[in-house]
């Protein structure tokens, strides 16, 4: 019987030797021993006398057993069938589908959008809203905590709701003893005194969408006449960072092939408007629109990334923090050896709900007629969340099946899919090797750490018990 | 584990799993130096399909292979070769009491 090399990705960080195993997702680190099998093996298969060449039985064995190494008959990846009841735990409710902007990359309002609102209510009243609530605590029995994301449209053109939506979901979470957190998106153009005043006595999380300096966010964030938003949500934006004290202050990056410096972007964000944390994410596009990032532009960008994470290394081996949540994200999952059947929560343990109280997989789905899922009133249509989720399957993703990256990415979002190549099932492959060579950016930084500073990883323990 | 440092969560339960599994029982023969002490001449289970000793032979048993014929019969689902004790030879085990002991005793049967 020969053995070869099973299924991982081999990367280094602070010196030391490491494994990333697939699909398994285990990180082990290797010792002089073990990787002297793995180099015999890279050259060829090999018979058991050959490799005890190499090495002693005992480093066979444990390889063997971790199944780093394999023997001719391949493992195959045991079926993972969907969950026939898997609790909800998030909402994101988008109270309105009115904006006051009109961003022309929006996936709601642009050229790629799915949403179809016609002859729909573009504000949730108080009695679907409060449907929302409670059909999120039935739907989710058996599970402590429950989050809310309030969502649009602009979130704050209905404030009003918000605010009812709060006292009565924490009311209901009182009388179950049970916990609830909110959190809501916003542009930040409607953002007051008395508004930010409320966000932080209540503890809601915000995150603003905003793509930079005034030159790089007025590109597209834009109000109806084609007037830049930056100057009207500046002060805004740093009046909450200064008067939101009990949640982190969250920038969301939208780039495009005219917005791209992610150097730039990060400074401004982070030192002269102080976010504390700043996530980018490419235009969710068609690939023809002008805006859409190419291939060339993603290389860039990624060789941004990689600066920007070598920064975050630098401060998380002194122990500090640094806000480039691209990363932080990433090394959460890779701490916790998360392998993912699906890349998110969707349809899963997150729903979308528009303001006619249409339940979508997500709230980028929201309002479009052909991926509504079911009503807060009558529940979920499990043949169509059943569809949705076996095409969103990784094991269906037959491009996926060689892939290293595929515990994490899982295909990736099954909106950009759709946008893309008309199907949520569809891999993103225009995102392939970028995501391989975030997820080795990603791999190194968390070897790093875990070779010269383990204890900082204790941060991502901490932050999955509590998702 | 001592070649291999378990890092992340997963690779926790990975390594938990492998020292807590049962090694006899996972299939392709792993290296001789990772296998459980069994002494030589032992079978750990009585059960068809197992009895071999950790060399893999059966020659050196303490229980004797032909046990096996008897456990298909009376206790276990295996689908063994074993006459047919309803109709036709129906006192084939009548002088074994014990398979252990009495085993010798089992009748050969030639239909």
């Amino acid at each position: 019987m020969n053995f070869r090399l099973g299924e991982f990705h081999a990367f280094s960080g602070g010196g030391r030797r490491f494994l990333y195993t697939v699909p398994s997702a285990g990180i082990f680190e290797l010792d002089d021993t073990s990787a002297a099998v793995l180099a015999r093996l890279s050259q060829g298969e090999a018979t058991q006398e050959e490799l005890l060449a190499a090495a002693d039985a005992e480093t066979i064995g444990e390889l063997y057993q971790a199944r780093i190494i394999a023997t001719t008959e391949a493992f195959v990846d045991p079926p993972q069938p969907l969950p026939d009841n898997f609790p909800l735990q998030t909402m994101v409710m988008n109270l309105t589908n009115q904006c006051n902007l009109s961003c022309q990359y929006c996936y709601e309002f642009g050229e790629d959008k799915v949403a179809t609102p016609e002859g729909k209510p573009k504000f949730m009243d108080f009695e679907t809203a409060s449907a929302s609530v409670d059909y999120l605590f039935t739907q989710s029995a058996g599970r402590h905590g429950v989050h809310i994301t309030f969502f649009g449209g602009e979130t704050l053109m209905n404030f009003p709701l918000l605010k009812k939506v709060v006292d009565y979901a924490k009311q209901k979470a009182a009388d179950q003893g049970r916990a609830i957190d909110f959190s809501l998106t916003t542009n930040a153009t409607l953002l007051t005194p008395a508004i930010i005043e409320y966000l932080s006595a209540n503890e809601i999380g915000v995150t603003v969408s905003m793509d930079g300096d005034k030159a790089s966010h007025d590109k597209f964030r834009v109000f109806a006449n084609g007037k830049g938003s930056y100057d009207i949500i500046e002060p805004r934006v740093r009046e909450l960072i200064k008067e939101h004290k009990t949640r982190p202050i969250v920038a969301r990056v939208t780039m495009t092939s005219q917005a791209m410096d992610v150097l730039g972007t990060y400074r401004h964000l982070k030192n002269d408007l102080g976010f504390h944390e700043i996530g980018f994410a490419p235009v969710t596009t068609s690939p023809n629109r002008l805006y859409s990032i190419d291939n060339r532009g993603l290389d860039s960008v990624l060789d941004q990334f990689g600066v920007l994470a070598s920064e975050y290394l630098d401060h998380a081996l002194r122990g500090e923090h640094h806000g480039f949540s691209n990363v932080s994200d990433t090394l959460a999952e890779l701490h916790q050896g998360v392998n993912k059947s699906h890349p998110c929560g969707a349809a899963l343990g997150l729903v979308g709900v528009g303001p006619s109280g249409d339940i979508a997989p997500c709230h980028r789905f929201v309002d479009s007629d052909t991926h509504t899922l079911g009503h807060v009133s009558t529940g979920i249509d499990k043949a169509k969340q059943n569809d949705f989720l076996s095409r969103g399957h990784i094991q269906v993703k037959t491009d996926c099946r060689t892939c290293f990256a595929r515990p994490l990415c899982a295909g990736g979002c099954h909106h950009e899919a759709y946008v893309r190549y008309g199907d949520t099932g569809h891999p993103n492959l225009h995102y392939c090797d970028w995501i391989r060579g975030w997820t080795n950016i990603c791999l190194e930084i968390y070897g790093a750490i875990a070779a010269q500073n383990p204890d900082f990883l204790r941060h991502f323990s901490d932050r999955k018990a509590a998702a | 584990m001592k070649h291999l440092r378990a890092v992340n969560h997963k690779a926790r339960r990975i390594q938990e799993h492998i020292e807590n599994d049962v090694v006899a029982m996972q299939g392709p023969p792993t290296p001789a130096g990772q296998r459980p002490h069994v002494p030589m001449g032992c079978s750990i289970v009585f059960s068809p399909g197992w009895e071999v000793d950790s060399s893999g032979g059966t020659a050196g048993l303490c229980q004797p292979v032909e046990r096996d014929l008897y456990d298909c019969y009376i206790s276990c689902y295996w689908p063994a070769q074993v006459p047919d004790h309803m109709n036709n030879y129906p006192d084939w085990t009548a002088k074994c009491a014990a398979a252990t002991k009495d085993w010798r005793n089992i009748d050969l049967v030639f239909p």
